[in-house]
């Protein structure tokens, strides 16, 4: 029984790495290494949380949609950013996106701690609708919530767009060969722009999930920059394969986790001291996948051949 | 037929620049600064309800207001400063080391555990053990990405990046292993201080200077310097002319991180006297700006890791003054960095107004100025 309540709690804890990751994934096929993800997530944690402020009153359901698209919208303007910078005025990737998440955990900050008092009350108020239909279930079942099945729909949608549609070819051309792909006509910028403003709502829904339906608590934005993170090292753990990704974001949920529930699992007392280096469980395990894909060297499981590169039309 | 194919057309082409006058290039980075100090002062009327005279006034009252904040704000700029020396010589290679915060946090770790465990070593024996013991470790957790980097092209931004939280798990622990009451509070120690001199913060200040002057001289005039920057323009390059590439990875990277171990030294020794989670605050993160921004040029990066902290400590006077939330500093260098990262476009590039016959006017860039801007403008 304290095993099923560990795995179910994984699993709604994943769905937030499965929403970064899946979010990171697309921004990356078309060649764009986004370290703005930690950042992005924060901010659509901030965004639904503001939008819910404003949305008390109104039926549940409602304010759960209005603080989804809140957080799409929040989202999307951080990629937007991002995108002007990094496609438009070619900036260094990595720079812009570490300048990103700075800016976003700020901001972030700024929003949550200036609502954190009096807004409490709207959020238990929205966090049974986004909880439905399991929000009085006492095990870690509560947490499957609607944006669980959400972020599961939108893995599954952004696999099927990815290998079986034109578009998705598209873009992976993009990310391959920027250069190639521009000479049979695709858009090139418009394709980074979409792949990265979508990537980054989807991830924005992360922070929201975690905030609103996993944690339930304002105080939970603090911790979205590790778990941000860990997201984006959860693509190469995934190796670029949104559907893979649900069940790499479970084990990160049970990694995660492990810090916690283990000791009490198993019956045994490791002492408090043991919890932190059992918190590490999840980062050494991302190192160890890092360099097995490395050292396998397998040539579909790459990256994008051009990410992280500016792509200048008139470049040779 | 060529009008009715292009679809949508921007009235100007973009093109890419041969080279830039030294003055044109810092005129567009001072406007950049400018702008976005403008930007924050506007957004400053909505949240302070200040004007931008008030606001920027109190940046520079809260950097430079009294001689104890000058030493605040140089302390704090010579650190930001030691961290950024660090990481300059793996960006020039192109090695993302993103895990200074964590080589710098391991460093100050093994200085504290050396103090912990080392109780009855004279002072100054005690000072040097610390000093080799935080660069050991800095320099094992610098090595470790570049070892796998180099023997199999290992993603060393994530590698270092998850190095991090790895660190930051260690010193976790090893606070709950030392404070007998679970508090994971260490308090202040009072042995391993480094000696003062004059002031406390100046021994600091100086070191770090000799430091920049150290890191310029290596990479500007030595072989090692030199090879460097090959394998950061071109890995074939270095392979054709004979430079045996690993090596050069691991040993800057073995550099970067024993820098990294330098830094955690000094915030034990000079300044906290103590270790936490959050020793480092982040700076290892910021560093990259400033390294980045002064294109990896080290009497350069003094000035970019003085205005970096000219603004954070500027705009944490904001939020005392006007009692405001303490994240504001924060949103003040994000907006700054967003604008001094897209300023470096017009630098690289030049926007030229497009003429109704386009195949006449497009410029070729001359091949050879090509190869020189290429490190420039796509780092």
């Amino acid at each position: 029984m304290m095993f099923l309540d560990y795995f179910l709690t994984s699993v709604a804890l994943g769905m937030t790495f499965l929403l970064g990751c899946t979010g990171e994934i697309l921004t990356e096929k078309v060649g764009h290494l986004n370290l703005g993800i930690p950042g992005i997530m924060c901010i659509g944690g901030a965004s639904g949380c503001l939008a819910l402020k404003f949305c008390h009153g109104l039926p549940g359901f409602l304010a759960v949609i209005i603080a989804i698209l809140a957080a799409i919208l929040g989202g999307a303007i951080m990629g937007a950013i991002y995108s002007f910078l990094t496609v438009t005025l070619k900036a260094n990737q990595n720079v812009t996106g570490l300048a990103m998440t700075t800016f976003g955990v700020g901001v972030t900050k700024y929003i949550m701690n200036g609502m954190a008092i009096n807004a409490y009350k709207n959020y238990l108020y929205a966090l049974k609708y986004f909880r439905a239909p399991f929000s009085s279930a006492a095990t870690g079942l509560k947490y499957w919530g609607i944006m669980m099945y959400l972020a599961i729909a939108i893995a599954i949608g952004a696999a099927y767009v990815l290998s079986r549609t034109r578009v998705g070819l598209h873009l992976r051309a993009v990310g391959e060969n920027p250069a190639t792909a521009d000479a049979v006509g695709i858009n090139v910028t418009a394709y980074k722009y979409g792949a990265t403003c979508i990537g980054s709502a989807i991830a924005a829904l992360g922070g929201l999930y975690y905030i609103m339906d996993f944690m339930g608590s304002v105080e939970a934005y603090k911790t979205i920059e590790a778990l941000g993170w860990l997201s984006v090292a959860l693509v190469i753990f995934t190796l670029w394969r949104p559907h893979i990704s649900i069940f790499g974001s479970i084990i990160f949920g049970m990694l995660y986790l492990a810090g916690t529930r283990i000791p009490t699992l198993l019956g045994i007392n490791l002492g408090m001291s043991a919890t932190p280096l059992l918190q590490m469980l999840p980062y050494l395990v991302t190192i160890i996948v890092l360099i097995v894909v490395s050292v396998k060297n397998k040539k579909e499981n790459q990256p994008p051949a051009s990410l992280g590169l500016s792509y200048f039309r008139e470049e040779r | 037929m060529k009008a009715n194919t292009k679809k949508f057309e921007l009235p100007f082409h973009v093109i890419k620049r041969s080279e830039i006058p030294l003055w044109k290039s810092l005129l567009f980075r001072v406007i950049a600064v400018v702008a976005a100090i403008l930007l924050c002062s506007v957004l400053s009327i909505f949240m302070i309800e200040a004007n931008p005279f008030k606001f920027i006034g109190t940046l520079f009252v809260g950097a430079f207001g009294t001689p104890a904040r000058i030493w605040a704000f140089s302390k704090d700029a010579a650190l930001l400063l030691c961290i950024a020396l660090a990481i300059t010589p793996a960006f020039k290679m192109r090695f993302w080391n993103i895990g200074a915060e964590g080589q710098t946090l391991i460093g100050a770790l093994a200085a504290v555990a050396v103090i912990i465990y080392c109780k009855a070593l004279p002072e100054w024996l005690l000072l040097v053990l610390m000093f080799v013991a935080a660069i050991l470790a800095g320099a094992i957790w610098g090595g470790l990405p570049a070892l796998f980097k180099a023997l199999w092209g290992t993603n060393e931004t994530l590698f270092t990046l998850m190095m991090n939280y790895v660190a930051s798990g260690l010193v976790a622990y090893f606070l709950l292993l030392w404070t007998p009451s679970g508090s994971s509070v260490l308090g202040r120690l009072n042995r391993g201080h480094l000696p003062v001199l004059g002031h406390e913060n100046l021994l600091l200040i100086v070191l770090v200077l000799l430091l920049t002057v150290g890191i310029y001289v290596y990479q500007k005039y030595t072989k090692q310097g030199y090879e460097i920057a090959v394998v950061g323009e071109s890995e074939n390059t270095a392979k054709y002319i004979g430079i045996n590439v690993k090596s050069v990875i691991i040993r800057t990277m073995l550099i970067s991180g024993a820098i990294c171990g330098f830094a955690g030294f000094l915030i034990v020794g000079a300044l906290d006297h103590s270790v936490a989670v959050t020793s480092v605050g982040g700076m290892g993160f910021t560093a990259i700006m400033v390294s980045w921004l002064a294109k990896f040029n080290p009497l350069i990066m003094m000035g970019t890791s003085a205005f970096i902290t000219f603004l954070d400590r500027g705009a944490a006077q904001v939020t005392t003054t006007f009692n405001i939330d303490s994240s504001f500093p924060d949103m003040v260098i994000g907006i700054m960095l967003f604008f001094v990262i897209g300023c470096e476009f017009f630098i690289g590039y030049q926007l030229k107004r497009r003429s109704h016959d386009e195949t006449k006017d497009v410029p070729k860039p001359a091949i050879t100025a090509k190869v020189e801007s290429k490190g420039e403008n796509e780092q």
